[in-house]
């Protein structure tokens, strides 16, 4: 069986949704390393695999697809059913839901934090600070839920982890590199839930192609 | 089965073409936005974030319009997710973060624009109408392209994918951008097919979107 291959840049937020996936999976699979600025996703061979121009794509066998949360959906139900709750109609409707409040929620209030605290300084934006104020404002409302969630249970689809937990991740690891972790921190239960994501062997092994300055400092620009 | 919120919202009839089309046995349940009762206790118990829709299926309170949909596409008609099959429902799952992330992700300003924001004495802002009709355009290239080689979306069957995409299209047919899928013929057959399925005009009666 050939590895399936993802296409992108490591230090994607968007890729390591994909990737921690397919860590979790435990299936064998290569990254192809795509330049973002050289315009490698806007060429024509990779329209071909995404028409939209985007990354992360997987290719398994004849199989491509892209949209981050549907190679996470196809490669857990191929390789770990249980972490979408396949067969349990509840399950799997806890698991759409929270996957659907991180997609609507979390990743649209983290991400223009992000884009402001860490890579503007690289691209030669200005800091924003009333876009980066919204938008924790935003989180502030938002964590409240999630800490009455977690609560009363270990992830946010029940007492296992799930795709819904994963899912979190990429966005999660670099706002937590901000100076405003302490938003998060403030709250004990999402704070406990972090750092049991930030243990799991997946999660380690993908931060680690994901340094938080999204590699700029270095020279390794995505 | 319970689905909480209004029928002007295209969230919530999001939901009812799914409900509609699995045939499940629902019933709407309006949300007072007048009074605030999205935040009251009774409300914030079925969708902690006090939004709609919310949706009750016995002891199972679900939000969030395409979980809702997956729910009962699940429960109700499973081969509009066709996940026996790993393949096909790879493709639906694709089609359905496009719809959501390219399509209704440049659709909703418009629509905001254009319904929502004269609704409650604000102006239209063009420029954010124009912005998003270019990018609405360029996705659209990217639909004419596949639907002139499938059906469908996510193959030469329905799926949920197709479907999740009515409830803001009807409302597009409200603004003055109706024609936007004239330059696309197989987009168009597309919407025309979508248009004649009973479920769609039976929610195209339900929803009152102001012109």
């Amino acid at each position: 069986m050939a590895p399936m291959k993802v296409y992108g840049w490591a230090v994607s937020p968007w890729m390591a949704r994909a990737l921690v996936c397919l860590e979790e999976a435990g299936v064998e699979y290569e990254i192809v390393p795509m330049s973002r600025c050289g315009g490698d996703h806007r060429r024509p061979e990779h329209l071909a695999r995404n028409p939209f121009g985007e990354i992360p794509v997987l290719e398994d066998g004849d199989l491509t697809l892209y949209q981050s949360r549907a190679i996470a959906r196809y490669v857990l139900r191929k390789y770990k059913p249980e972490l979408v709750k396949e067969g349990d109609l509840e399950g799997s409707a806890m698991v759409d839901v929270w996957m659907e409040v991180e997609a609507h929620n979390i990743e649209a209030t983290l991400w223009p934090i992000i884009r402001h605290c860490i890579i503007g300084q690289y691209v030669g934006r200005d800091r924003d600070q009333a876009v980066i104020d919204e938008n924790l404002e935003k989180l502030r409302r938002l964590l409240p839920v999630y800490e009455a969630r977690l609560s009363v249970c270990k992830y946010l689809a029940g007492d296992d982890i799930t795709a819904a937990d994963l899912c979190h991740f990429g966005f999660m690891r670099y706002f937590m590199a901000t100076e405003y972790a302490g938003v998060v921190d403030a709250f004990p239960h999402v704070k406990a839930w972090w750092d049991a994501l930030l243990a799991r062997p997946s999660v380690q092994k993908v931060m680690a192609g994901m340094p938080p300055d999204f590699g700029y400092a270095s020279g390794n620009i995505p | 089965m319970k689905l909480y919120g209004a029928t002007v919202s295209w969230n919530v009839t999001r939901c009812v073409v799914a409900l509609e089309e699995a045939g499940a046995e629902y019933q709407i349940v309006p949300i007072d936005f007048a009074t605030a009762e999205h935040k009251s206790p009774d409300h914030l118990a079925r969708n902690p974030f006090g939004q709609v829709p919310a949706f009750q299926d016995g002891d199972l309170h679900l939000w969030e319009s395409r979980a809702i949909c997956m729910y009962v596409a699940r429960k109700h008609k499973p081969d509009l997710l066709r996940e026996g099959n790993l393949k096909e429902s790879a493709m639906v799952d694709v089609w359905l973060e496009v719809e959501a992330n390219q399509y209704t992700a440049a659709l909703n300003p418009i629509l905001y624009q254009c319904l929502v924001s004269p609704m409650f004495g604000g102006t239209t802002d063009q420029k954010v109408v124009e912005e998003n009709l270019e990018k609405l355009k360029k996705v659209l290239e990217v639909y004419e392209a596949r639907l002139a080689k499938h059906k469908y979306l996510a193959g030469d069957f329905l799926s949920l994918a197709d479907l999740n995409h009515v409830s803001v299209t009807l409302c597009l047919l409200a603004t003055p951008h109706a024609s936007l899928f004239d330059p696309y013929p197989h987009v168009k057959a597309w919407w025309d097919g979508l248009m004649a399925r009973p479920s769609v005009q039976k929610v195209a009666a339900l929803m009152k979107p102001s012109a």
